[in-house]
């Protein structure tokens, strides 16, 4: 070859020009500042006290840092009728009772549907896959009359139960089992005289771990997010992202409060994800869909 | 598949017996495939399959939740495209929006887990963190009416001041031009999800020996070989962030929802998304929001199969 290689930790790099580098970089960091300022702000308007707060202009940055929001949010809450601790409670409730649920349902039929051969498993994905196409919205009214028959509404049942049959949560996990659980070590488990409860529990889901703490991650945030609902009337059932949205829409006059309140929603879902990135990456690496 | 059954001591051997004959068979050897399936399949059946149908069915009623249904017909859809004109307004409005926020999110995942790829594993990992974020963080674009907030103490109104633009306060959440611009903007800033994280996933499993290949067989710079090795390796990939990025853009009511109240000033913001809320669920006319609900639904169904025919066009 006659043009000189680029290296790149003693690695040789193909095809990558200086100018392409440049331009890659600057649009990374304009995209990167739009991205991470809203969530910086956030951060910083929680921690500024009082008369900060009610700067003009208002500054992107906090001189003398306080936690009196949070601790102001806090009395607010108290105050309210329905306790703080209340909201928290159900959102968690609801979180782990959900995503509990998810990961077993949704890992037995992946793992039937990517492992054991019967008639109608064909048919079942291609339903799967297809209602992937579709937002839940639509679905709303008719899951309230399904809801009310069933007598669930204004119960946990009613945010919990129909959390339990995610259609993405089942379709990456039966992706990665397809790809990533060996055939042949399967079929050695059910000559050995494995049951298939037992080939699926002991052999099939250690194999799959990061295919369920994608599973995890992605159920609990979502329930986490979870904000209003016309299942739910009563005001001791309503979340912790619904009372933080009732603070936000208070206006100005609670800025400090809902900012660190938003921070608070903000950071679970975010730690979830810093813990279980690099395993949600290697799930979505078989994530493809085939036409 | 044949094959694969064939081995095992209890499979039977097809040719003796008809097709369904066989089938049975089959089911009661795999009694316990159903048994693993069932819980997840039925509760799937119950909330994503069947309201699907049911709106279907009451769309041609006009049930209320309170007295027996009468059967009205097309009723409900001659009245929608007729003679309600804040639903064509939504139909516009979900088109505008969708049109834009969708393909902007599928792009922008794109064309950023390309770049990202090009770092080195550890800033990629902090850079995928900051850029997936704002998707994750619920309640976080609540910042973004704080942002854009009516006062002179909201970041946008006070930079403006401050450069001399204008010298009062934009009331950006009552002017209808600037409703459904900063709504989208927002939109877009909690786009970078699930499609995001399979694209950063797929260009990381490219073989890398397919690159050196290529630099052999004469590719000279990064276009082309994101057009002739990257992209049809990443296909199915591709295919799932699109589906992902489409229904992502049809879901977007309770932002718009929170930002721009309900209604949005001249309705300038009303999706069909809040038309079937509205009806539904405030007024309760179920027959009516059903016939917007099945709307929705072939318009959803219609821009996935529409991408879907884009998209198998890649790198061919």
């Amino acid at each position: 070859m006659a043009k000189k290689l680029r290296t790149r930790k003693h690695r040789v790099v193909l095809n990558r020009s200086y100018g392409g580098d440049i331009g890659i970089g600057f649009f990374l960091f304009l995209m990167g500042l739009f991205l991470f300022i809203p969530m910086y702000y956030t951060v910083i308007q929680s921690l500024k006290p009082l008369d900060e707060l009610w700067m003009f202009p208002p500054r992107f940055y906090v001189m003398s840092p306080t936690f009196n929001n949070f601790k102001d949010l806090f009395n607010l809450m108290n105050t309210s009728w329905v306790p703080f601790s209340r909201y928290i409670f159900n959102t968690v409730f609801i979180s782990v009772a959900g995503t509990f649920g998810n990961l077993l349902l949704s890992s037995m039929c992946a793992y039937a549907l990517a492992k054991i051969k019967f008639p109608g498993r064909q048919a079942i994905f291609a339903l799967i896959v297809a209602s992937l196409m579709f937002h839940s919205t639509v679905s709303a009214i008719a899951n309230f009359i399904t809801l009310s028959w069933l007598g669930w509404i204004d119960t946990y049942l009613a945010r919990i139960v129909p959390a339990w049959c995610t259609s993405l949560g089942l379709y990456l996990m039966k992706q990665f089992m397809e790809t990533n659980v060996n055939n042949a070590v399967l079929e050695s488990a059910r000559i050995d005289g494995a049951t298939e409860w037992k080939t699926f529990w002991v052999i099939a889901m250690p194999m799959v771990k990061p295919a369920w703490l994608t599973l995890v991650c992605y159920s609990f945030k979502d329930l986490w997010n979870s904000g209003a609902s016309i299942y739910i009337q009563s005001e001791q059932l309503k979340t912790f992202n619904y009372a933080v949205s009732q603070l936000v829409s208070d206006g100005i006059s609670r800025q400090g409060a809902s900012a660190a309140a938003t921070v608070i929603s903000m950071l679970v879902p975010i730690l979830v994800f810093v813990i279980s990135q690099s395993n949600i990456i290697e799930t979505m690496g078989s994530s493809g869909m085939k036409d | 598949m044949s094959a694969n059954t064939a081995v095992k001591k209890k499979a039977v051997n097809r040719s003796e017996m008809t097709k369904a004959q066989w089938t049975w068979k089959e089911i009661k050897r795999n009694k316990t495939a159903y048994v693993m399936i069932a819980p997840f399949v039925i509760l799937f059946f119950i909330f994503t399959i069947l309201p699907v149908g049911v709106s279907i069915v009451l769309s041609f009623t006009d049930f209320n939740m309170l007295q027996t249904p009468n059967i009205v017909w097309m009723e409900n859809y001659i009245t929608l495209f007729l003679d309600d004109d804040i639903f064509i307004t939504s139909v516009k409005n979900t088109f505008i929006f969708a049109a834009i926020v969708g393909p902007g999110s599928y792009l922008l995942s794109f064309i950023c887990a390309w770049f990202i790829n090009e770092l080195s594993p550890k800033i990629r990992s902090i850079v995928t963190l900051i850029f997936y974020s704002p998707s994750i963080s619920g309640g976080a674009y609540l910042m973004w009416s704080i942002v854009f907030s009516s006062d002179s103490y909201g970041y946008a109104n006070a930079l403006l001041i401050d450069l001399g633009f204008i010298s009062m306060p934009i009331q950006w959440f009552q002017n209808a031009d600037y409703v459904m611009p900063i709504c989208i903007v927002v939109a877009l800033w909690t786009s970078l999800g699930t499609a995001f994280l399979s694209f950063i996933a797929g260009f990381q499993g490219v073989d890398h020996s397919l690159y050196e290949a290529g630099a052999v067989d004469g590719i000279k710079n990064r276009w082309q070989e994101l057009w002739y090795i990257t992209l049809p390796t990443m296909k199915p990939q591709l295919m799932f962030g699109a589906v992902m990025a489409i229904t992502q853009a049809f879901g977007f009511g309770a932002i718009v929802t929170s930002l721009a109240g309900f209604p949005s000033v001249d309705y300038a913001a009303h999706t069909i998304m809040h038309h079937l809320e509205d009806y539904g669920t405030t007024r309760w006319e179920v027959g009516y929001a059903s016939a917007i609900a099945t709307v929705l639904f072939l318009i959803m169904y219609g821009s996935n199969a529409l991408v879907k025919k884009l998209l198998s066009k890649v790198g061919n």
